[in-house]
């Protein structure tokens, strides 16, 4: 004990004194905190959309202007033709381009009149779908009140009733903040202890701990420790921004949230340790991580859920320990999820722990 | 009178792939003595000595170290030496006294006892006036001697110095060996690498390794009388002639 | 001059290939990278987990109920019981509910008849993922009301990605993300060892200008790059059938362009970290996030407040991916992407000349 509290004093002592990192510690969850929630609205507004009006009639007038006041649409209602709105979609001006053939009103008393055309630009998958079918609907409601007022067919645009529970105004920014401090603690409680060891290992220094009678379990703890404290420092940081800038408070408890934290950066920086063990030097260490970060980032369901991705896919995000954080995190702040509910999660998260830590401790060789 | 061994290495061996780093050497230390373990570079010295300190595995061979078998008992060993390593050590961004603290809480000291030895190392070495310097912003000499005096500083039966003066000053090198003597005297048994031909001389007993083998052994005397040579230096030149390994 | 600037470039090639694990990690780790996001990341929304609640299995209901089984986009989690729904929101096991009222089929006769009514259908959602919230709400409605007359005919047409393949949006901005911050590591932490070792000034005080050594440091790690960039493009094109109907030489061409601004961003982050380790955290982990955040590779440029629309314009890979896109996808010549091209050559320009000013200063 008295070993580990020595170490951990040089660990300390040595994070303070560099130049570089309590800059790092402090400025970066800040700036994360900040910064990117203003950035993360993968909210499909500002939908630029050209209708190409052929029929000039009311009824393409009123689909406009229903068009222009849902306020969904960056409308550009007076495009001359196809290629004209062809040529704003390449720009990147509009997404989606709504065509209304001439004489479409004087033909809808018709069996089958010329259709509306809608041409989405699907480059970015997401934006176009959800745009085409924001525009479907504002326009299928236009038609269907339209032919109310005639007395054919059923006015029923109001026939349903949507609830948005746990976040009642859709603001996506409750979506990200979790999952940014999530990515706060993969990127401190990852890199840093790894940086650290193998450091140690190119100076040397690694070589005379291992001369000495250190037992390795010790000698894996003095390093582990000070990330974590690190890591649930900067998660309180972030869920204080949270609060103060964005009035985010967790729903459910704190303590199912640092819980859950606690366990997930034991498992995280446990994880950089092996890597550490295992690499020769810094520039091996730390594009391995960065390959690994990269996986965690982008397929534990952080920005894009892991029900979207194919059944392989889902099944490698099994063995990833961010991917049952970011439920845990997104349930409990959002939804006020209890642990018992979660139970799951948070049995693989200690599982997760465990695994890591023991075999830190086992690659660690003082003897080759 | 009979002398107490407290290294003694039987065929140890050590390959990677390949490579016979180093090739079935025997040798005896005894108590108290300064062991000259020289060879240009590359002849295996390092390699021969990290087995000895439990840092990596025989191939073949056995050795013990103070009474313990280096393959099966290397952390038994650790509680027993000291290691200097070539390259420097310390943590350059500790002060003087934080490394010393650091140290001796590894060795298991006890307060009072790192209290004493510290003011006991920093008089000898005149640091005092440098305990809370960073050891990074000292000059090379005095890091040396500070390395030193932090290796033996939990009273080792054996401290290992891997080429411990390596780019010193020549009063500092003597400030060095000053220090080695010292600890001589006090029944530390002083294991040391080096390629300085002059230290070779200060040594009790030095063995010279060439290609991963020994070649020689025993006193500086015996060995210039063996090679009909006038200085180690003259003893070490014959025997590396014939060396296969490059720098 | 010449003859030992070919040797500096020699020696550089060696330390390279003498490391041939790091090579390999190199040059299999972005093509790895590529292909699980490929193929993986996807926003599309399907496999809603849906549960019901419903007072009486009336003939409407079922109706409705069975149209949403069949639809894919759903998964039919079963009838619960009106105080579950919370709990099975809560706990994750669903994500939206579809409440019926008793008297829905009554309702559906009276709306068909004209007769203004109360929703009769109310659909709770958990929006804790805005997104697939706003989606699977629509989709719901959509779904359930697939067929109810709906008076006019529509004809849809997705532009440029017929299949609705998410890889194709995702693609350029992998390897936007991946180019860059894989090069700038490389070239800056092997100068920064250089600086660290004490090589560096042995290096300087040969009579190799400054500019050279650069120069030569750079050039094997343009070789490295190329082949990750080759390995990439085969793959993209073979692999992951990204059309790449632009043409190949620009894109190639526009690649490598980009390829040197990442070599050039290294040399920058070098200039300004002392340690290896300074070099690293900057390269990957402080650079990583406004990579990918502020690239547009996930979240859209144009939604940005408008500050940070500007911030965006600092970052390499958005002009980059912005270029890809049209080129790979949307197929547009190299002439549509001139305004990228200026913008990266720019920023080769300025952090080249920052560089080599910061260089030669430290030698004063």
């Amino acid at each position: 004990m008295r070993i580990l509290a020595i170490l951990l004093e040089k660990e300390f002592r040595q994070i303070f004194r560099n130049s570089f990192m309590p800059k790092l510690i402090i400025v970066f969850p800040i700036m994360v905190m900040l910064v990117i929630p203003l950035v993360t609205t993968m909210d499909v507004r500002h939908v630029g959309v050209a209708v190409v009006d052929a029929d000039r009639s009311p009824l393409s007038q009123r689909m406009l202007s229903h068009l222009e006041a849902s306020g969904w649409f960056t409308v550009y209602g007076d495009v001359p033709g196809y290629a004209a709105a062809l040529q704003l979609l390449e720009q990147g001006e509009v997404d989606v381009i709504v065509e209304i053939p001439r004489h479409f009103e004087r033909d809808m008393v018709l069996a089958s009149p010329r259709p509306v055309s809608v041409s989405a630009n699907s480059v970015n998958a997401s934006k176009g779908a959800l745009g085409m079918q924001y525009v479907l609907q504002v326009i299928s409601r236009t038609l269907r009140d339209a032919q109310a007022e005639k007395g054919s067919g059923a006015a029923i645009s109001d026939f349903f009733a949507v609830q948005y529970r746990y976040n009642e105004i859709l603001d996506y920014r409750h979506y990200m903040i979790p999952a940014l401090m999530i990515m706060l603690l993969i990127m401190l409680c990852c890199f840093l202890p790894t940086l650290n060891i193998v450091s140690e290992k190119e100076r040397g220094t690694i070589e005379q701990m291992n001369v000495t009678p250190l037992n390795r379990m010790t000698f894996t703890l003095g390093k582990l420790i000070p990330y974590w404290i690190i890591g649930l420092f900067a998660l309180s940081v972030a869920m204080l921004l949270a609060r103060l800038v964005y009035g985010l408070s967790p729903v459910g408890s704190l303590g199912a949230i640092y819980l859950a934290a606690g366990l997930f950066v034991l498992a995280m920086s446990g994880f950089g340790v092996v890597l550490a063990n295992r690499s020769e030097t810094m520039q091996q260490a730390m594009f391995v991580m960065f390959f690994f970060v990269m996986l965690f980032v982008l397929m534990s369901g952080l920005m894009t859920p892991v029900e979207s991705m194919p059944d392989w896919a889902q099944k490698i995000t099994v063995v990833f320990p961010p991917r049952y954080f970011v439920g845990v995190m997104r349930s409990v702040y959002l939804k006020g999820t209890s642990v018992s509910e979660l139970h799951a999660d948070y049995i693989a998260l200690a599982v997760f722990a465990v695994a890591f830590n023991l075999l830190a401790a086992v690659t660690y060789k003082k003897q080759s | 009178m009979k002398k107490e061994v407290v290294i003694s290495v039987r065929e140890l061996t050590k390959r990677f792939g390949d490579f016979t780093a180093v090739d079935r050497i025997s040798f005896d230390v005894f108590r108290g003595e300064i062991f000259g373990f020289l060879g240009a570079n590359g002849a295996g010295k390092t390699t021969a000595m990290r087995m000895l300190c439990g840092l990596s595995f025989p191939t073949s061979g056995s050795g013990t170290v103070a009474g313990f078998d280096v393959v099966r008992s290397g952390e038994k060993i650790k509680r027993r030496i000291g290691y200097m390593s070539q390259k420097f050590s310390l943590y350059d961004d500790l002060t003087v006294m934080e490394n010393i603290r650091l140290f001796a809480g590894i060795y298991g000291l006890s307060g009072a006892d790192t209290r004493t030895r510290a003011a006991e190392l920093l008089s000898r070495l005149d640091f005092a006036p440098e305990r809370h310097s960073l050891v990074g912003s000292l000059p090379l000499g005095w890091k040396q001697k500070l390395a030193f005096s932090i290796a033996t500083l939990h009273r080792p039966e054996i401290v290992f110095l891997d080429e411990p003066t390596g780019g010193v000053d020549p009063v500092t090198r003597r400030q060095f060996w000053e220090l080695i003597y010292e600890a001589a005297d006090a029944g530390t048994t002083v294991f040391v690498t080096t390629h300085y031909m002059d230290e070779a001389e200060y040594c009790h007993r030095v063995s010279v390794m060439v290609d991963g083998e020994i070649r020689a052994l025993g006193t500086p005397s015996e060995l210039k009388r063996q090679f009909a040579a006038g200085s180690m230096d003259e003893v070490f030149r014959i025997l590396a002639r014939n060396a296969k390994r490059g720098e | 001059m010449k003859n030992n600037f070919i040797q500096f470039v020699r020696k550089e090639s060696l330390h390279i290939l003498r490391d041939r694990r790091t090579m390999l990690v190199v040059i299999l780790m972005p093509a790895v990278m590529l292909m699980l996001f490929g193929f993986a990341i996807s926003t599309e929304v399907n496999d809603v987990r849906v549960a019901v609640v419903a007072p009486v299995r009336s003939d409407g209901i079922r109706e409705a109920v069975d149209r949403l089984s069949r639809n894919g986009c759903f998964s039919f989690c079963g009838y619960i019981s009106e105080q579950d729904v919370d709990v099975k929101l809560r706990s994750g096991e669903v994500l939206a509910v579809v409440v019926f009222d008793a008297d829905y089929d009554r309702t559906l006769l009276q709306a068909e008849q004209n007769i203004p009514v109360k929703p009769p259908v109310q659909i709770v959602v958990d929006a804790s993922n805005t997104n697939t919230a706003s989606s699977a709400a629509l989709y719901l409605q959509n779904a359930l009301s697939a067929e109810r007359p709906v008076p006019t005919v529509f004809e849809t047409r997705l532009l440029y990605n017929p299949q609705m393949k998410s890889a194709y949006n995702f693609v350029p901005g992998i390897m936007g993300v991946i180019f860059i911050l894989v090069c700038a590591m490389m070239t800056s932490v092997s100068i920064v060892r250089e600086k660290e070792t004490g090589t560096m000034e042995v290096l300087l005080v040969s009579p190799v200008r400054p500019l050279k050594i650069v120069a030569a440091k750079m050039i094997p790690y343009l070789g490295v790059s190329c082949i990750m960039l080759a390995v990439i493009l085969l793959l993209a094109r073979y692999v992951l059938e990204i059309p790449m109907s632009g043409g190949v030489g620009g894109i190639v061409a526009v690649s490598l362009l980009y390829l040197v601004l990442a070599l050039a961003l290294g040399l920058f982050v070098s200039t300004v970290a002392q340690t290896q380790v300074a070099a690293l955290l900057v390269s990957a982990m402080v650079m990583i996030l406004p990579m990918i955040m502020l690239s547009g590779m996930l979240f859209p440029v144009e939604n940005m407040p408008v500050v940070l629309q500007g911030i965006s314009c600092c970052i390499p890979a958005r002009w980059y991916i912005s270029a890809m896109r049209k080129m790979m996808i949307e197929g547009l010549p190299v002439a549509a992407v001139w305004r990228e091209i200026a913008v990266l050559c720019a920023m080769i320009a300025v952090l080249t000349g920052v560089s080599l000013r910061k260089f030669n200063d430290k030698l004063e």
